[in-house]
């Protein structure tokens, strides 16, 4: 598989699904070409329902469809999903119990050019706080195919995260995804490295380049950030004794705070988050805000040196 | 005829006497609760479980049943007498009203009772969740179950009831009912002074809808909006149920005070004594 826009593998794999499986059902609000739920509306308009720019609307009413006993996913960008439907995510979806997906594109800095109006760096922590929320945040095409399947074979709230950039292959092809676990994609014992979505690329490249210095360092993709795998995290932190996070996403309350809790609680080590920090992103290349914001494979191994003299 | 029809609209009206009471009973129990705006809903809420809709409360989730969503969800104690008159759960229970425990959560929580469609309770989303339930049975399942959903004055102040309201004609739910209950106070005074709503009536017809007025405490009124809801093809019909709060209790009636307090005792007490006699009003009435 080659690099594809987590985005656009959500469409892929929801037309797919559609196809065998008429309980789902696919909403958008007005952006179903930028969110590529369009890939689903033009198989199956008949399951397809636009709300316009009316995300709340659009979310409460997923929770109206999903009472009838379908699979409903409800598309718009990240900052929407998260921000502004907030409440009826909260109050309408997940305490009604409903089996609705939500879907936030357009997630993270490398939104790019848009600004900060339209790169969400909170969602993440947003959608964590929702009691009995799923959050996931796929990596690649490959991931997010089986994160949409599990997505859909899992009754229950699940928030999805995907990105507009497109994200190079990661995962192996015939990695399983599961709701809870994370990924071990490389091993080491010197420093573990634990990213999601589009961060677990400059891991993985900063891994290889830390090995050339005779650094042995551990990347562990986590996808799913809640439930978060306790298990992996407290094993990287004891077989390695150093953890560095990195997301395309604040530092407050995402995976670099889901981990140091889990750290914080089971394991205390050194920990180090790399993500966006208190502040807005701006307009620019995703390339150029990700150098600008610390963001970089160049960042994690300078983290990496630096972390494993703390231990 | 007449006589036939009078004997069924004397009975409704005993029986939203009957759920007045529960009412003003579970409230005084629970020391907390919106005893105002409670009291305003019962005709309608008598109206449609008694006289409209078709449900079974031995089988909640029968898939063909009309749907109730009560997006004004701070009346749920309304909610719970009337289910529990239906049949879904034991009248006893009533008196666990916002106790610890308790299926009778302080707003509906659907996940704890049978009977409630929606978690409401947050104003606006009520309505928006049972449009997507009369899509999902109009254009997706494509079965004749009708929608209904109980609407605050107030709450048409939220933005997202009229994203609804718009969704609503734009995709013709003929299947969905919604009722106003038009009592017109809320918690901070008059809907006039705190945030005006009117011309409401305009408003819901300027977004496609089937608009009809009532006498919200006239259940002779009520049906016959009901029944001619029915007939209305392609767009949704809304009732501007003029109502009064705290309906019923006459120190209760018109006054904010009574939007979010339960009575004493003591003004229990006194509003029981007034429904037993409007009950036996009606049965004079019948004699």
């Amino acid at each position: 598989m080659e690099a594809i826009a987590t985005r656009e593998a959500c469409g892929l794999t929801l037309a797919k699904l559609g196809r065998v499986n008429k309980n789902i059902v696919v909403l958008d609000a007005d952006l179903s070409e930028s969110t590529k739920s369009i890939i689903f509306a033009k198989e199956f308009p008949e399951r397809f329902f636009n709300y316009g720019i009316a995300e709340q609307n659009m979310m409460a009413q997923a929770a109206g469809i999903a009472s009838c006993g379908k699979v409903v996913f409800a598309h718009t960008f990240a900052i929407f999903a998260s921000g502004r439907a907030w409440e009826q995510v909260r109050n309408g979806i997940t305490a009604g119990g409903f089996n609705v997906k939500i879907v936030g594109s357009h997630g993270g800095l490398s939104v790019g050019a848009d600004g900060l109006s339209h790169q969400c760096i909170e969602d993440i922590s947003l959608m964590r706080t929702i009691p009995g929320m799923v959050v996931i945040v796929p990596s690649d095409g490959i991931e997010t195919e089986k994160v949409i399947e599990k997505a859909v074979e899992y009754t229950g709230p699940v928030y999805i995260r995907t990105s507009r950039a497109k994200s190079p292959v990661v995962n192996n092809k015939d990695y399983k995804f599961e709701i809870g676990k994370g990924n071990l994609l490389r091993d080491g014992t010197d420093v573990a490295i634990i990213a999601c979505g589009i961060m677990v690329e400059p891991a993985l490249n900063a891994a290889k380049a830390l090995a050339g210095s005779g650094i042995r360092a551990r990347v562990i993709n986590i996808a799913c950030i809640k439930p978060i795998d306790k298990e992996m995290i407290i094993k990287a932190a004891r077989d390695t004794g150093a953890i560095i996070t990195a997301e395309d996403h604040t530092v407050i309350g995402g995976l670099g705070s889901a981990v140091a809790e889990v750290l914080g609680e089971e394991y205390p080590v050194p920990l180090k988050r790399i993500g966006v920090l208190d502040r807005f992103g701006e307009s620019g290349e995703p390339d150029e805000l990700f150098k600008k914001n610390g963001l970089t494979t160049e960042n994690i191994i300078e983290e990496a040196k630096r972390i494993i003299k703390r231990k | 005829m007449k006589t036939e029809t009078d004997q069924a609209e004397r009975k409704l009206k005993k029986t939203a006497c009957g759920i007045r009471r529960n009412i003003i009973k579970m409230l005084t129990e629970s020391k907390s609760g919106h005893t105002g705006g409670s009291l305003s809903a019962v005709d309608i809420l008598t109206s449609l479980y008694f006289y409209k809709m078709r449900y079974k409360p031995s089988e909640p989730y029968w898939t063909d049943r009309d749907r109730f969503v009560l997006s004004k969800g701070h009346a749920a104690p309304a909610l719970y007498a009337v289910l529990s008159e239906a049949g879904y759960f034991p009248k006893e229970e009533l008196a666990t009203l916002r106790k610890l425990g308790s299926r009778l959560q302080g707003h509906p929580d659907r996940r704890k009772l049978p009977g409630v469609e929606a978690s409401t309770g947050s104003l606006g989303q009520g309505i928006s969740i049972a449009c997507g339930i009369a899509l999902c049975g109009k254009h997706i399942d494509k079965k004749s179950y009708r929608v209904y959903a109980l609407l605050g004055d107030g709450e048409n102040q939220e933005g997202e009831v009229w994203e609804a309201a718009m969704s609503a004609a734009h995709y013709h739910l003929d299947n969905l009912c919604a009722v106003l209950d038009y009592n017109g106070l809320q918690i901070d005074g008059k809907v006039l002074d705190v945030m005006n709503i009117d011309p409401i009536s305009d408003k819901w017809r300027a977004f496609g809808w089937n608009v009809m007025e009532a006498d919200g405490h006239s259940i002779g009124e009520l049906t016959k909006v009901l029944d001619e809801a029915e007939t209305v093809k392609g767009r949704p019909s809304i009732i501007i149920a003029k109502t009064i709060k705290g309906k019923g209790v006459s120190f209760m009636e018109g006054k904010v005070k009574y939007h979010g307090t339960a009575p004493t005792y003591e003004e229990c007490e006194k509003g029981l004594c007034e429904l037993d006699e409007y009950e036996k009003n009606i049965n004079r009435e019948g004699a």
